[in-house]
């Protein structure tokens, strides 16, 4: 017998006979009751608490801050996709900066060592946020590949203010995420860490050492800029 | 500190009141583990602060049970599931099989070095050693496991491998293995582990990591992680195969979010862990990077036999978040390795005696004061202390026998003593006369009683009984009343 049919038949033929499963309520991981304000408060306070930069922008004229965020991290190469919209609109805004933009839709296997040594940042859109942990919700694709939030030193993400959700659960529910996952769904909360050094926090140990959340808002330029 | 480096020192069950005595001996460890211990506790307690906890832990219980009641069926979802991702799936009964599995899997790439992410099924099973003896390098990436590997040890701690050491020692094993420069500036330490591993990521043939929940309804493997080691290890190299124990499925996806947050809450006191990565495929036509082969390689290891006990079964809810041990007063004191098993801590005595057998492990069971702290802690709420109990049973042959080397410490002495003690206990008047009689003759007791006395005062009878003196008293009550 296989070692799949073995083990498969013990578990079947159980000693103690057949268990019973309880049913499971979930109202403890949803139902918050947040406001639009509230998601956007909370977000950016618990992804604060570990390290994130949260920058506020106006849906039109992000690109200016995200100008200034790469001058400010003093980025000379950045990465970035072609054809989701934060990325057409970065390489138009940028089309005369000093950055050197970097495209990622080439196989990995092409230019690894340049992605690990030479690349300062790599800009990303996000697919919305988390308010009750602080995390980011990315499903990475062709033309925004699994690595480029991860290895070089800085990532930026593009987060649409109304894109939130309060909880986890709520994510995977309302985005009915049962249906058909991707090849790799990702929360990120924060730039990398580790305390495994006597319990003292260090950043960037494997992954970036910064993360940037520009916040874009749909709402006149009046409100966000007071926000800030 | 030269006891570390000097050479590989190694652990076992069997000699634990000897590591034990050492452990307590080293004020070095003690101080490390206090530290840790203490600190993790406090931030625990404020991660669930604006949490009904016991809201959360009864529904982190009722998931785990949900799975383990529909475990053979949900394996049998997971596998198709992953099948149709493109996810191979292989089935080891035992670790030795899991290690030919993925040596299997190397060897077939022509893979010489492998680069992990944390596993502690990986460590259950000593798959390094095996790689290794097959000409593989594996080398860990998570920076306590590096560390800790560096130092030619094992993890001490489930959730933070290198706890056993201070940052001097770090900085010294650093220095000895890595040519590192000595330092006390823990960024700079990090700093120089990100680019010795940046290198060996780039090179690696295959990565290995761990599952933390693998949802059966999606066929996703879901991994937790602060430093971006486990997803560097599942999308940098052209291979990627996760080992896992077959009790870490879960049924729906939904059921992930509430052991997630009660996994970093109580490992680290985290509201949430840097990442949250889910892989549900090898790399898609179109896609640019990611690997191109993902396996699952799903182990037994004895956990089917801990399935078959309702009792045991409790076992497997274990999301190994390492609570109970960061609260227990014993691991506090004499440390991780004393234990000399993969699993320290109150979750690796009741886990143990089923990978190893009792005869291995007799003294885990022990190695508590069934204070309880732990069974308080534990997210999925299991009854640790109860489980302590049984496995003592078991080993002095008065449970229901069915765990490896039940009965190990049963002596035909203390068996008849404590039966004499059972027919003393139910016959009054013999009681009352064995009693009496060793209230006249307690000078005689004896002064030395073994490991008892060596750090208390051997127990006297009482000149009277309670018994007499309850009489006595009453007698006293019912002469001043008549009078």
């Amino acid at each position: 017998m296989s070692a799949r049919d073995a083990i498969l038949k013990r578990l079947r033929e159980r000693a103690d006979g057949a268990l019973s499963a309880p049913e499971s309520d979930f109202a403890v991981v949803t139902g918050r009751g947040w406001s639009r304000d509230e998601r956007l408060e909370r977000f950016e306070r618990w992804i604060g608490s570990v390290h994130g930069e949260v920058v506020h922008a106006a849906e039109e004229g992000w690109t200016d801050v995200l100008a200034k965020v790469l001058a400010d991290k003093g980025v000379r190469r950045l990465a970035l996709g072609k054809q989701h919209p934060v990325a057409v609109e970065a390489r138009r805004a940028l089309v005369n900066a000093e950055v050197e933009l970097v495209d990622v839709d080439r196989d990995i296997e092409q230019w690894q060592r340049e992605q690990f040594d030479d690349v300062d940042a790599g800009l990303t859109s996000t697919r919305g946020a988390i308010a009750e942990t602080g995390s980011l919700w990315l499903w990475p694709t062709p033309d925004e590949p699994r690595l480029i939030s991860l290895v070089p030193p800085l990532h930026i993400a593009v987060l649409d203010a109304g894109a939130l959700e309060d909880t986890f659960f709520d994510v995977i529910e309302k985005h009915g995420w049962a249906n058909g996952m991707p090849t790799n769904a990702l929360l990120i909360s924060g730039p990398s860490k580790t305390a495994d050094i006597e319990q003292t926090l260090a950043y960037g140990v494997h992954g970036p050492r910064e993360l940037v959340v520009i916040v874009r808002h749909a709402d006149d330029v009046a409100e966000s800029a007071a926000r800030q | 500190m030269s006891e570390q480096t000097a050479g590989v020192q190694t652990y076992t069950p069997r000699e634990f009141h000897r590591q034990a005595h050492d452990a307590l001996g080293n004020p070095q460890i003690r101080a490390n583990f206090r530290k840790a211990m203490d600190g993790l506790m406090a931030k625990r307690l404020d991660s669930f602060d604006d949490w009904d906890l016991e809201t959360l832990r009864e529904l982190g219980a009722n998931i785990r049970l949900r799975a383990l009641a529909r475990l053979p069926d949900l394996l049998e979802k997971l596998e198709a599931n992953c099948e149709a991702n493109g996810i191979k799936v292989h089935w080891a009964e035992d670790g030795e099989q899991a290690c030919r599995i993925i040596r299997g899997i190397c060897q077939d790439h022509g893979a010489t070095s492998v680069i992990k992410g944390k596993s502690m099924v990986s460590e259950e099973m000593h798959l390094n050693a095996h790689l290794e003896a097959a000409g593989i390098e594996a080398l860990e990436s998570d920076l306590g496991e590096y560390l800790v590997q560096l130092n030619q040890q094992t993890p001490s701690h489930i959730i933070m491998p290198a706890i056993h050491l201070n940052t001097d020692e770090i900085s010294e094993i650093m220095h000895d293995k890595t040519g590192t420069e000595r330092t006390r500036d823990v960024d700079a330490m990090t700093a120089a582990a990100r680019q010795q591993l940046r290198e060996r990521f780039m090179g690696a043939g295959v990565g290995v990591s761990g599952v933390n929940f693998a949802v059966a309804e999606t066929g996703t493997l879901c991994l937790v992680e602060n430093e971006g080691n486990g997803r560097m290890t599942t999308t940098v190299p052209p291979v990627h195969v996760a080992v896992t124990g077959i009790e870490k499925v879960v049924e729906h996806l939904r059921d992930v979010p509430p052991l997630y947050s009660l996994l970093t809450r109580s490992a680290t006191g985290q509201h949430v862990t840097t990442y949250f990565n889910m892989i549900s495929s090898p790399r898609k036509e179109g896609e640019h990077d990611g690997p191109k082969e993902v396996h699952l390689v799903l182990v037994d290891s004895g956990r089917s036999s801990i399935y078959q006990d309702n009792e045991l079964l409790d076992t497997l809810r274990c999301i190994r978040c390492g609570a109970c041990m960061n609260h227990c007063p014993v691991y506090t004191r004499v440390g991780g390795h004393t234990y000399g098993t993969t699993y320290p801590g109150p979750i690796g005595s009741i886990l143990s005696p089923h990978l190893m057998g009792l005869e291995e492990t007799r003294d885990l069971p022990t190695a508590s004061s069934l204070c309880g702290a732990c069974g308080e802690v534990c997210p999925v709420k299991i009854p640790i202390p109860d489980l302590l109990v049984r496995l003592r049973r078991e080993s002095v042959g008065e449970g229901r026998g069915n765990v490896a080397g039940a009965g190990i410490k049963r002596t035909r002495k203390e068996a008849a003593a404590w039966k004499g003690f059972q027919w003393l206990a139910t016959h009054p008047a013999a009681w009352r006369a064995g009693t009496s009689v060793a209230g006249r003759l307690r000078a005689l007791t004896p002064t030395r009683l073994g490991a008892w006395t060596q750090h208390r005062s051997a127990p006297r009878p009482a000149a009277t009984t309670l018994h007499a003196l309850v009489k006595q008293h009453q007698a006293g009550k019912t002469d001043k009343e008549e009078r």
